[in-house]
């Protein structure tokens, strides 16, 4: 077995003194090659979490472990190496005045040569589809667009585990499952997705395991067939199951949770 | 005949400085009582088209405009807004662009004072909006103490208390929460259902969109690529494919069938008619 590239160690964490337990004893490894699909109500605790993971936030009790760095004890700018973190808004982490410069700046902190820089920036750049001089400022980019900036000096960066916040409001759904695509295509590379969403869509067809937070705590954590596909479960948790799900368990057909699944499991039946 | 609630004809628009149409020649009739959900990728021209029916545009954003656009038998592109605001509400994505009065109440009475109301009458209006969206146990409290959710209704029901025939939202869910999204289509399924309001909505969750909508309008590079019942739009197989919008998972499943040779008369949409379909192609064992 590798060695798990993050593990969160019995988490307990609240933002004040006075406030409750915002995270309860969160335990959580991840491995090269995953890709985790975080889900939970707002206030369960999902965002906190994502954020001990790059030591933007450290635990009051317990541990986290960055490829076995403690990340109370390690600058956030060596974590930040191998975990890279995609806010919810763009605006949140766009500073610079170029495009170029905003791409640029993280890899220069990295010590990157300038032709390697060059390089990444070309790659990121197309990956997300985004065609604009780079000496034009990010500001007046569209939100979409800004999104997908976001996104290429995230992707530019190549960290070892990729932390996706919601990153697709303002993005159709199309283009949320090309990025997707490109990130899914770097977990076969040995990197780690964490996406944190409330599509159930998307989840499914990306993830390769389910973490399904409630109050501070990991509810679930298995195959996204027993998180996704039990439609019990997630009416309990006040999810609405995905159609294919619902159909399918109607059908007596198990528990699908992909369009392929059900139109598969449909075809061998229908001898098609 | 009534005037239908919308008419759009030959409509074309482009902003001011810009080189390129935003909306391209569209035609769109909305009868009143419909229930009609525009969707599409983002910078398809879908809020233009909203800001045009509500009178944003050309009111506010100036713009070229060609064609005709009538609401309620009546030409908005020559109205002012006080006139159309008597008849169409609009909501916006961030309800915080809207809300501005320091409690709930007064958020909601804003628009009625405006009107010059008798004081009896906001009042009675207010408590009337106030319990049918559920907030009137926080009446007094702040809209910024809200959820993003909660103040989301509060905009509707700001609009509600106009008493508008025609309400428009414009992606109304899409900075909210799953359980604030659930609560804030609650809401607006219930005011088809038991107001019969004409009602607009850009949204993309489409599972929800084909259980209520009458109609369904795909708007892609300002033109609209789609419009009809839910099953006829997404039984056009090509248009939604080479479209970036999400079909439901139901009728995907069946475009994998029918490449396969499957035979259906119609696609299904929603859960209950692909469970319909589904049992009654598999009793007979063959698809056809």
């Amino acid at each position: 077995m590798s060695e798990p590239l993050i593990s969160v160690e019995n988490v307990w964490f609240k933002y004040t003194k006075k406030q409750d337990w915002v995270l309860r004893g969160v335990s959580l490894e991840i491995k090269r090659g995953e890709f985790i699909g975080v889900i939970g109500e707002t206030g369960a605790g999902k965002t906190t979490l994502a954020k001990h993971l790059n030591g933007l936030l450290k635990p009051v009790k317990g541990r986290v472990l960055v490829l076995g760095m403690d990340t109370r004890r390690t600058p956030t700018s060596k974590i930040a190496r191998h975990v890279g973190y995609l806010f919810q808004n763009p605006d949140s982490q766009i500073y610079s005045a170029t495009i170029r410069d905003e791409l640029s700046v993280g890899l220069k902190k990295l010590g990157f040569r300038d032709a390697e820089i060059e390089e990444r920036i070309k790659w990121a750049l197309e990956v997300v589809d985004l065609k604009k001089p780079l000496d034009m400022s990010p500001h007046v980019l569209s939100f979409g667009e800004r999104h997908r900036l976001a996104i290429a000096t995230l992707l530019a960066i190549k960290p070892d585990v990729f932390v996706l916040d919601e990153p697709f409001a303002g993005i159709d759904y199309k283009r949320s499952l090309q990025l997707l695509q490109v990130f899914k295509e770097l977990t076969k590379k040995g990197h780690a997705v964490v996406l944190i969403t409330h599509d159930l869509q998307l989840i499914s067809e990306l993830a390769t395991r389910v973490v399904f937070m409630k109050s501070g705590v990991i509810l679930r954590d298995s195959k996204p067939e027993d998180v996704i596909g039990d439609v019990e479960f997630l009416e309990s948790n006040n999810y609405t199951p995905l159609q294919v799900t619902v159909i399918g368990v109607k059908l007596g057909l198990g528990r699908p949770i992909r369009v392929v699944d059900l139109a598969r499991e449909l075809e061998k039946r229908l001898q098609l | 005949m009534p005037a239908p609630a919308v008419e759009i004809r030959d409509l074309w628009f482009k902003y001011a400085g810009a080189s390129e149409w935003t909306l391209r020649n569209l035609n769109l009739r909305v009868e009143e009582g419909e229930f009609v959900v525009v969707m599409g990728p983002s910078g398809c021209g879908k809020s233009t088209l909203l800001y045009i029916l509500t009178g944003i545009i050309p009111n506010m954003i100036k713009g070229e405009i060609r064609g005709s656009v009538y609401v309620l038998g009546r030409d908005v592109l020559k109205l002012p807004p006080s006139e159309i605001v008597k008849n169409v509400g609009f909501v916006f994505q961030n309800p915080d662009s809207q809300i501005i009065m320091p409690s709930v109440y007064e958020e909601v009475t804003f628009g009625l004072e405006n009107m010059g109301l008798p004081p009896d009458e906001i009042s009675r209006i207010a408590r009337e909006v106030l319990e049918y969206t559920g907030l009137w146990e926080k009446r007094d409290l702040s809209p910024w103490s809200l959820s993003a959710g909660e103040r989301q209704v509060l905009a509707i029901a700001s609009a509600l208390a106009l008493r508008p025939r025609i309400l428009i939202l414009d992606e109304p869910t899409s900075m909210l929460d799953h359980k604030d999204t659930m609560r804030v289509l609650k809401l607006i399924s219930k005011l088809k259902e038991e107001l019969k309001m004409t009602i607009i909505v850009v949204e993309h969750r489409i599972e929800w969109a084909v259980e209520v909508a009458d109609r369904v309008v795909i708007m892609e590079n300002g033109e609209f690529i789609a419009q009809g019942t839910p099953a006829e739009v997404f039984s056009r197989v090509d248009v939604i494919k080479r479209s970036g919008v999400r079909p439901p998972m139901i009728a995907e499943v069946f475009y994998y069938l029918i490449e396969r040779g499957c035979r259906v008369d119609r696609i299904p949409v929603t859960a209950r008619e692909g469970l319909e379909v589904l049992s009654r192609v598999l009793s007979r064992g063959v698809c056809a």
